[in-house]
């Protein structure tokens, strides 16, 4: 495990080399097809989606995704899903759903697209049609934090069976720097409001909201996305035994017991 | 329990007070307010009903029964200046959390009831709030009764961290087996609703009223200015504009609530 601070791993969760959804598709499933669209109104950048097999098990795949140069950042808003993403993953979720087919989400963003158009089109419904939906997917969802977890946005593809972080990614309720503004009326506090959020894979694993932590201690990329690989696979395997009511069942008592 | 037995540290004390219309600035006497349904006579603006008077606008005579009103939150993640904020609140508002449950009848007909008060830490999310939200709904589903819920929040309260993120889960998931056992589900949007509360169950009514010129959002306006540089339209965020968007379905004037709802809960009521 590494000693970094709850902000070092913000920082590294934010990186700029940090390999997000798209990488992971890449490296972990094999003839893959993207798929567009939310059939409403638009596609979405920020969200990669589609089907492949998983060591020859068919899944589906909802990833976020920033991309890599300034122009692709620009076309992908940087990583924050606008409605039409939130709404692309949900469609997918449930031709995965009638297929009866594993679903894998990988979330790594600041948070959902803000704008005036965001809004317009009802980004605040939109995530609570996937939180409400996704706990009756009747197919195994395993939500991975691979990079920041930024709040209602990224809740919108993690309420799974299983949910996992990379030991360096976090998942948060606000950013740092919002919490040291509201805290202390000071955005430069950010690392001392990191401490406080408990935010990091390590917090989140004692609070119980998350099952596993993906170690990054001196591994290479490769080797983290094939120790994600065996550890999403092996439980894909564990959730096909169980019946639709346990699954359901299984996941509704995962979120319902955090807080009671 | 009558209301006023419930509410006995507030009612009497501060509720009586006149108030001061945030729009008009002017100080109003509390019994011209109460006959106008908390909306200020001398500019019409909808000022915020703390939950003992929206319990009372909105519920028959003498039916409403509180459930989980003990619950307290506590500062899980050690969170600084939380307990302060809790016992301010607490003091202020004379409730134990900011969010009040209960059974009751509306028009006659029985339904379970949440009311948030944004006096309580702006009715902020943490553990206690979605917890007794999900417990309301978890109730309504095995007594098969409607719910309806007076909605008003800033978002997920941020001194409970993740766990305060979690309870957007936990609630929409108890929604929907609320509505997947065939009932009704009606939330009234009021003055101000935002961030996770817009992102959950605020948005996931079979019915979604709200107040006239409520402000109901996702991301804050301010940071969407700062974020983007656009200019927000006019009315950007109001209940006007939600409907206007195809996003809430009804704006029903506050003095026309308890009939709307009553209406509507007997339409969906099961012969
Ligand atoms: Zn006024």
């Amino acid at each position: 495990m590494s000693n970094l601070t709850a902000y070092e791993k913000v920082a590294a969760a934010r990186g700029n080399k940090r390999p997000m959804g798209g990488y992971f598709i890449k490296n972990m499933i094999d003839n893959f097809v993207e798929l567009h669209g939310d059939r409403r109104f638009g596609d979405d950048g920020a969200i990669v989606a589609g089907v492949g097999f998983l060591n020859g098990e068919p899944v589906t795949v909802i990833a976020m995704e920033r991309g890599d140069t300034i122009e692709e950042r620009i076309k992908r808003h940087f990583g924050c899903p606008t409605p039409e993403g939130y709404r692309k993953a949900l469609r997918l979720m449930k031709n995965a759903e009638k297929f009866n087919r594993p679903i894998i989400c990988f979330i790594g963003s600041s948070g959902a697209y803000c704008g005036i158009d965001a809004e317009e089109r009802g980004q605040g419904e939109a995530i609570a049609e996937n939180l409400y939906e996704m706990m009756g997917i009747k197919a195994p969802i395993i939500s991975v934090i691979v990079g920041e977890g930024g709040s209602g946005g990224a809740l919108a593809l993690g309420v799974g069976n299983r949910v996992c972080m990379l030991e360096n990614s976090v998942y948060s309720v606000i950013s740092p720097e919002g919490c040291a503004t509201i805290l202390w009326k000071d955005a430069t506090k950010a690392s001392d409001a990191a401490d406080v959020l408990k935010l990091t894979a390590q917090d989140l694993k004692e609070f119980d909201v998350i099952e596993k932590i993906v170690d990054e201690k001196d591994l290479t990329n490769e080797e983290i996305c094939d120790n994600l690989k065996k550890y999403i696979y092996e439980e894909i395997k564990e959730l096909k035994k169980m019946s639709t009511k346990e699954l359901l069942d299984q996941r509704y008592e995962k979120f319902r017991k955090i807080g009671r | 329990m009558s209301l006023k037995d419930f509410f006995k540290g507030l009612f009497g004390k501060d509720s009586q007070e006149p108030r001061i219309c945030k729009k008009c600035n002017e100080e109003i006497k509390y019994s011209d307010l109460k006959a106008n349904h908390i909306i200020c006579p001398k500019c019409n603006a909808y000022m915020r009903m703390n939950a003992f008077e929206r319990l009372e606008a909105i519920c028959d005579a003498e039916t409403f029964s509180p459930v989980d009103e003990e619950l307290t939150s506590n500062n899980i993640i050690n969170f600084p200046e939380y307990d302060e904020k809790l016992e301010k609140a607490k003091k202020a508002t004379g409730l134990n959390e900011a969010v009040v449950c209960g059974t009751c009848s509306i028009g006659g007909k029985k339904t379970a009831i949440f009311v948030m008060d944004s006096a309580f830490m702006m009715a902020s999310m943490g553990s206690v709030v979605g917890e007794k939200i999900t417990r309301l709904f978890e109730k309504a589903t095995t007594e098969k009764l409607p719910v309806v819920g007076f909605v008003t929040s800033g978002g997920a309260r941020m001194q409970e961290g993740i766990i305060s993120l979690m309870q957007m889960a936990k609630v929409s998931g108890a929604v929907k087996r609320h509505n997947d056992a065939g009932l009704l589900y009606i939330p009234v949007l009021t003055d101000p609703t935002t961030g996770g509360i817009t992102a959950s169950f605020g948005m996931l009514g079979d019915i979604i009223l709200a107040e006239p010129k409520a402000l109901i959002g996702f991301a804050g306006a301010r940071v969407i200015e700062q974020t983007t540089g656009e200019k927000l339209p006019k009315g950007f965020q109001r209940a006007e504009f939600l409907l206007e968007h195809g996003f809430i379905d009804a704006i029903v004037d506050r003095k026309d609530l308890k009939d709307t709802l009553s209406n509507l809960l007997a339409i969906h009521a099961k012969a």
